[in-house]
């Protein structure tokens, strides 16, 4: 299978394109359904995130082959405003925009791996992996 | 420009969610389904998710603020068909979708909309709820 694709995210409709991508490689890598909703549903809330807050920005997809492990990390970039408290942006229910306030912290819950690295004026980039 | 269709029968308003909605078009369909009760005088909306793969934060926003709105309008909303897979990712993402009635498929939504209303007209042909 392929090992990995990355895709821009400049509109909604790419936030749709990143979603059936994710879908797709999770499809290869047969995870569970119910993985598979968890890894898409986490992938629709940051590329969400990178189009709103970044002001664009790119995912990277890839499958990961360890021996017997074997899962989907997803790699969120933008080189927007950056978020300049981090553990607040985790707190459920925090939010600068018009949301519920619960798509980082949601995204955490439903992965394995979370990492977050920010700069004020340089950018974002978020990390999730999801093991099979 | 692309639309996610709206059925009335009768007192109810009907819509199948079939394709994998963006944000513009999510909110399209809130806006069109506010207008819709406000012009056929609907006293019910079924929300058909069960083509749905996923529920977001952004579409689970969506849902709630149709159900609310229309309250507002006096029409009840339920929402049927979710995937166990989407209920269960729902509820680890945080989001209880307060203040939405759900029931497992049509049928029983329909139901649900009968009963809610104590009366026998909804859901029933009626050729005047257009005018």
């Amino acid at each position: 299978m392929q090992k990995n694709e990355i895709i821009s995210i400049n509109s909604s409709s790419d936030v749709v394109l990143v979603r059936q991508a994710v879908r797709q490689f999770a499809v290869e890598l047969a995870f569970s359904l119910i993985n598979q909703t968890k890894i898409v549903t986490g992938a629709s809330e940051l590329a969400r995130n990178t189009l709103e807050h970044g002001g664009g920005g790119t995912v990277n997809i890839e499958a990961l082959d360890r021996g017997t492990r074997r899962g989907l990390r997803l790699t969120f970039e933008d080189s927007g405003p950056g978020i300049p408290d981090i553990e607040l942006a985790l707190k459920d229910g925090f939010t600068t925009g018009n949301g519920l306030g619960m798509g980082l912290s949601g995204t955490k819950r439903l992965v394995n791996e979370f990492e977050i690295v920010s700069r004020v004026g340089e950018g974002t980039r978020i990390t999730i992996t999801k093991w099979k | 420009m692309e639309r996610i269709a709206i059925l009335q029968m009768g007192h109810f308003l009907l819509v199948t969610i079939q394709v994998d909605m963006h944000d513009h078009l999510a909110m399209t369909l809130q806006d069109d389904l506010t207008n819709r009760i406000s012009k056929t005088s609907a006293r019910g909306v079924l929300i058909d998710i069960s083509a749905l793969e996923i529920v977001d934060s952004f579409i689970g926003r969506i849902l709630a603020n149709i159900a609310k709105m229309s309250r507002i309008l006096d029409a009840e909303t339920v929402v049927v068909g979710m995937q166990p897979a989407v209920a269960i990712t729902l509820v680890e993402l945080g989001l209880s979708l307060k203040g939405i009635r759900t029931a497992l498929n049509v049928e029983k939504g329909m139901a649900l909309l009968r009963s809610s209303l104590g009366d026998s007209q909804g859901g029933s042909m009626d050729g005047d709820a257009e005018k």
